[in-house]
């Protein structure tokens, strides 16, 4: 594959890369979102995606698991590589795509049903057909979730008698019960208060151990606090890339200082 | 002058308690250069600093070091600053430290001259020399920080090896005339201990150059050589 077109910084050497986009551009119609994005997303650590309303994050998101596809009029050009497979290539499956690429979304989206209804959903699309199995990998989910304690006696009840702490938690385990190498998390806190936003980011930062994570964020401070690398997105393009360390203390580029700092202009 | 932009959030709230520590800063550098200054109008004419006005000063120092502090903590959990902001804050909280310490040592100073400037000996030339540096590197280590000029904090940095060069010439020079003339050593020693504040004093207006240049640069020159060689 060839390298970037543009000085973006790659990841720090020696750390794997779990995806990445090479001049990636998107419309919505005539509205050009994605102006030829370069990134490589480091694997197994939990990457920011942060930038104002508007510059295209939660679509350069959407493109990593082709949800783009579902809107009318949506059109990807250039490079989505997910490990070694090319997401856009005639011909790939895109619901495998979406199983090796979970998503989790701002307002918790449990289906009307069970507890563990929920989480076995996944597994019974993916055609795992033993009772036992599934149960087994039900139970490690919502714990790998941090849900387990809170729900094990209760695996029958509605999903939606859960707090939206809870549910966001259940959305996360039936994300990860598939197995999924990499989990996309758009706005994933915004709906929940303090401690259950803390909660859920406890989580997704041991999770990070086991999936690569990429997290778009209008926190400022869960962005710097939670993530090993930050992405600063402006007009459709990423401005910026780096250890959120370097990015947040001493940022490169004059329009990322300006954007984390709250200056004007 | 804002080369870092550091007063244009879109919070006037931020921009004003950024604007409050920057002055506050300059203001407590500026009572221990008036405190510097009048102890070495007391070394060079012979007039003693009024102990009144010396005690003033140094609650003023004091005073300025808490309340910074204060103001510095608080902006830290309230406003949760990052980049310029950041290292400002930060250099801000070290500044006040090593100048808080600039005023301990011109109290040592404004004590000794106390004596010498009783009447019994006068600070000869390369004293006079060394005081005169430390006052100007102060000077200009706050002028650096007050314009965020880089060339400024280099060059101010560097001239502690002037410093450093007259203090040793001064310690051999003493130590010579202390063996010839004991009965000197009283206000020999009394000269030394000044020298060597004068000495740290230069010290101290280095680590405030190096903050100045994290500020500017987001890197810590700390330790770097960056005061011998050029840059």
């Amino acid at each position: 594959m060839a390298g970037p077109d543009h000085a973006i910084d790659t990841v720090v050497a020696g750390v794997p890369v779990a995806a990445r986009a090479r001049r990636l551009n998107l419309w919505y119609g005539p509205s050009h979102v994605l102006k030829g994005v370069d990134c490589d997303l480091p694997e197994r650590r939990i990457t920011a995606v942060v930038g104002a309303s508007g510059c295209g994050k939660t679509s350069f998101l959407r493109c990593l698991n082709r949800l783009n596809d579902e809107i009318e009029g949506a059109r990807v050009e250039g490079e989505v590589r997910i490990g070694s497979v090319d997401a856009y290539a005639p011909g790939t499956a895109v619901h495998a795509l979406r199983r090796r690429v979970g998503m989790v979304f701002q307002r918790p989206l449990p289906f009307p049903q069970s507890i563990v209804d929920n989480v076995t959903y996944g597994l019974r699309v993916a055609g795992v057909r033993n009772r036992r199995e599934r149960m087994d990998r039900v139970e490690a989910a919502l714990r790998l979730a941090g849900l387990w304690d809170e729900v094990a006696d209760r695996l029958g009840r509605s999903a939606l008698e859960l707090s939206l702490g809870q549910q966001q938690r259940l959305v996360l385990a039936r994300a990860i019960a598939v197995e999924p190498e990499m989990l996309l998390l758009d706005e994933p806190t915004s709906a929940l208060d303090p401690a259950a936003t803390l909660r859920l980011e406890e989580r997704l930062q041991e999770l990070s151990g086991r999936f690569t994570l990429v997290l778009v964020t209008h926190n400022m401070q869960q962005a710097s606090r939670m993530s090993d690398f930050t992405a600063f997105m402006h007009d459709g393009r990423i401005v910026e890339f780096g250890p959120t360390g370097t990015v947040f203390v001493n940022p490169r580029d004059r329009r990322t200082e300006y954007f984390i700092t709250g200056r004007d202009g | 002058m804002d080369p870092l932009h550091l007063s244009q959030h879109i919070s006037r709230g931020f921009n004003a308690e950024i604007e409050e520590i920057r002055r506050g800063v300059l203001a407590m550098g500026g009572v221990v250069e008036a405190q510097l200054g009048a102890a070495l109008r007391a070394m060079i004419e012979g007039i003693a600093p009024a102990a009144a006005e010396v005690a003033e000063r140094e609650r003023r120092i004091n005073a300025a070091e808490v309340t910074l502090d204060e103001q510095c903590t608080s902006i830290l959990a309230r406003r949760h600053p990052t980049a310029s902001d950041l290292r400002l804050v930060l250099t801000v909280m070290k500044m006040i430290n090593d100048l808080e310490r600039i005023g301990d040592e011109v109290k040592r100073v404004a004590r000794k001259v106390d004596r010498i400037a009783s009447g019994e000996d006068r600070a000869d030339a390369e004293l006079a020399e060394l005081a005169d540096l430390a006052r100007r590197m102060l000077h200009d280590a706050l002028d650096a920080f007050a314009r965020l000029d880089e060339p400024l904090a280099l060059e101010t940095m560097r001239s502690d090896a002037r410093i450093d060069a007259v203090w040793k010439r001064l310690q051999a020079a003493v130590v010579e005339r202390m063996q010839r003339e004991p009965e000197r050593i009283p206000a020999d020693l009394d000269r030394l201990w000044c020298a060597r504040s004068f000495e740290r004093i230069g010290d101290r207006c280095k680590n405030l150059c190096e903050f100045v240049l994290y500020l500017i640069r987001g890197e810590d020159v700390r330790h770097s050589g960056l005061a011998r060689t050029p840059d």
